[in-house]
């Protein structure tokens, strides 16, 4: 697949089910290549899940997920961990392995998947971390971190090996306003200067619509809107709108499925 | 009333055995094609350490005094048939057939079984074993295999330590405090024990109790709801189940090797 143009991940007629919850209902996504594809939506609607799926830790119901054209639900194991060394994940949480310290950390990808001579491999580390402003923090311990840094430090895990997609789940939370402004713009810088494909999740409207190339809005199931983020940021289609410019009243629902708040007041002790 | 409680005895049936041989294919795939030694010896010994070494200690201490308490009772009941010089005898063949290999293995289900199902529990509850996955390591390899077969190693190490602590023990109250003749301690234990029958099969015994635990510790861990609720169980499931484990195979095994079946 050298073609430049073609899409590098492709999810076609996606339905995924948790119990008997839907999650989606037969989505349709590309994600283009080398570009950065932001996926957005209220909480709980599984944007953390569809990173999952395409990553192959969850397999759908039915449909089919493309990735650099194989399909990943069909893969056997060995193939897709090979092809997982090619993704970098920032997880929500961070995930760091709280046994080893930073550095050893940022050099785990490096140290399975390359091999690299010890001293480079240092190089790398030291050039990670130093993006992501905690070079001087190398020998502390995961559990010495506060949330934003620990991210920030998967983040740097997460580019290790250069990778040809990376996915950010949520990577500005928890950031304070200039480590959210270095991050906004590492993302951007490395996407454009290493050609790599990325995807962020996120709800932090304004940042995302700064650096993302092109925006799904995901919700109740299915894509609701897609577009530039110009043309998803001024859409007139009234649940993107309430979205988009977070208004309390609209389509979306801010509550999690319920009966009528009255029924459910005069309703008394369940028995 | 019947029929519901038939209904709920098969169910509980089928769950059983579907966990049974979710975890016996758990085992079977964090063990096949042991990977490259290079890395995988680092992290081996690394366990071995966590696993074993930081057991000793209780192991150590546990040995002793059961060897002394051993020693006590035994010398109390054998005095009365004027037959005290069997007391070497009476301690060593009870700790290396029987109390060696099952008490070390109960204490090692308490200390090593339980810090292993946590540790691997909290590795899920904080995604270390999801990202790990996205990195393109197989978790089962990298993170369950080398606590597995450190179990295994450690185990029959800490039986033996225990027993020879133990017969220690014994001899410090036999014949040091209580006037035992050294000669016939010794000399009697010499006669008495033999290697396959006695040390052989203990040795025997805690490789399969330390199979049984270190498998019932790492998959209650891989297993366990990854709360901290979830995490608290699958603990106390690792210590109640490896310790009936324990129990329950050590009279099937002793039942083969000594019941003339």
């Amino acid at each position: 697949m050298s073609d430049s143009n073609s899409n590098f991940i492709e999810v076609r007629d996606l339905t995924f089910y948790r119990g008997e919850r839907v999650i989606y209902q037969n989505v349709n996504l590309d994600i283009p290549r080398g570009k950065i594809t932001a996926i957005m939506g209220p909480s709980g609607t599984g944007k953390t899940t569809l990173l999952r799926l395409i990553g192959g830790q969850l397999k759908p119901d039915s449909g089919t997920i493309t990735v650099d054209g194989e399909n990943i639900p069909d893969l056997p194991r060995k193939e897709l961990f090979e092809l997982r060394s090619r993704m970098g994940m920032l997880f929500q949480s961070g995930a760091l392995f709280t046994d080893i310290s930073v550095f050893d950390n940022v050099a785990f990808p490096l140290r399975v998947h390359s091999n690299l001579p010890k001293d480079m491999i240092r190089d790398v580390v030291l050039m990670k971390l130093h993006a992501v402003g905690l070079r001087g923090a190398r020998d502390l311990m995961p559990s010495e971190l506060s949330g934003g840094m620990a991210r920030r430090v998967a983040l740097a895990r997460a580019i290790a090996l250069d990778p040809d997609l990376v996915m950010y789940d949520e990577p500005f939370a928890g950031q304070d306003p200039v480590a959210m402004g270095v991050v906004v713009q590492l993302i951007r810088l490395l996407n454009d200067a290493l050609g790599h494909t990325s995807i962020i999740v996120s709800h932090d409207v304004e940042e995302t619509a700064s650096i993302a190339d092109y925006i799904y809005v995901v919700a109740d199931g299915e894509v609701i809107g897609q577009g530039a983020p110009d043309e998803v940021l001024n859409s007139e289609q009234p649940r993107l709108r309430q979205f988009m410019k977070g208004l309390p009243d609209g389509p979306v629902p801010f509550h999690f499925p319920a009966r009528d708040l009255t029924d459910d007041l005069l309703a008394g002790v369940d028995k | 009333m019947i029929i519901q409680a038939l209904r709920r005895v098969g169910s509980k049936g089928v769950s059983f055995l579907d966990t049974f041989g979710a975890s016996g294919m758990f085992l079977f795939q964090s063990l096949i094609a042991m990977p490259n030694l290079r890395n995988s010896f680092p992290l081996l010994v690394k366990q071995i350490y966590s696993v074993g070494v930081l057991s000793l200690i209780i192991i150590m201490v546990s040995g002793l005094f059961i060897g002394m308490v051993l020693a006590l009772q035994g010398y109390n009941i054998l005095a009365r048939y004027g037959s005290e010089q069997a007391l070497g005898q009476l301690v060593s063949l009870t700790l290396l057939r029987e109390l060696g290999p099952v008490v070390a293995a109960l204490l090692f289900a308490g200390r090593a079984g339980s810090a292993l199902t946590a540790e691997i529990g909290l590795m899920k509850s904080t995604e270390q074993l999801a990202s790990l996955e996205m990195i393109g390591v197989d978790p089962l390899r990298r993170v369950i295999a080398p606590r597995f077969w450190a179990g295994v190693i450690c185990m029959p190490i800490l039986a033996i330590l225990f027993s020879t602590v133990g017969i220690w023990g014994a001899s410090l109250v036999g014949v040091d405090w209580l006037g035992v003749y050294s000669g016939s301690f010794w000399a009697n234990m010499q006669d008495s024990v033999q290697f396959t029958d006695d040390v052989l099969n203990g040795i025997i015994k805690s490789v399969a109790f330390g199979f049984v635990v270190t498998w019932i510790a790492v998959f209650q861990g891989y297993d366990a709801v990854p709360t901290s609720e979830g995490i608290g169980r699958a603990t106390t499931r690792t210590v109640v189940y490896a310790s009936l484990a324990i129990l329950g195979l050590d009279f099937i095994l002793t039942a083969v090797m000594f019941g003339d079946l």
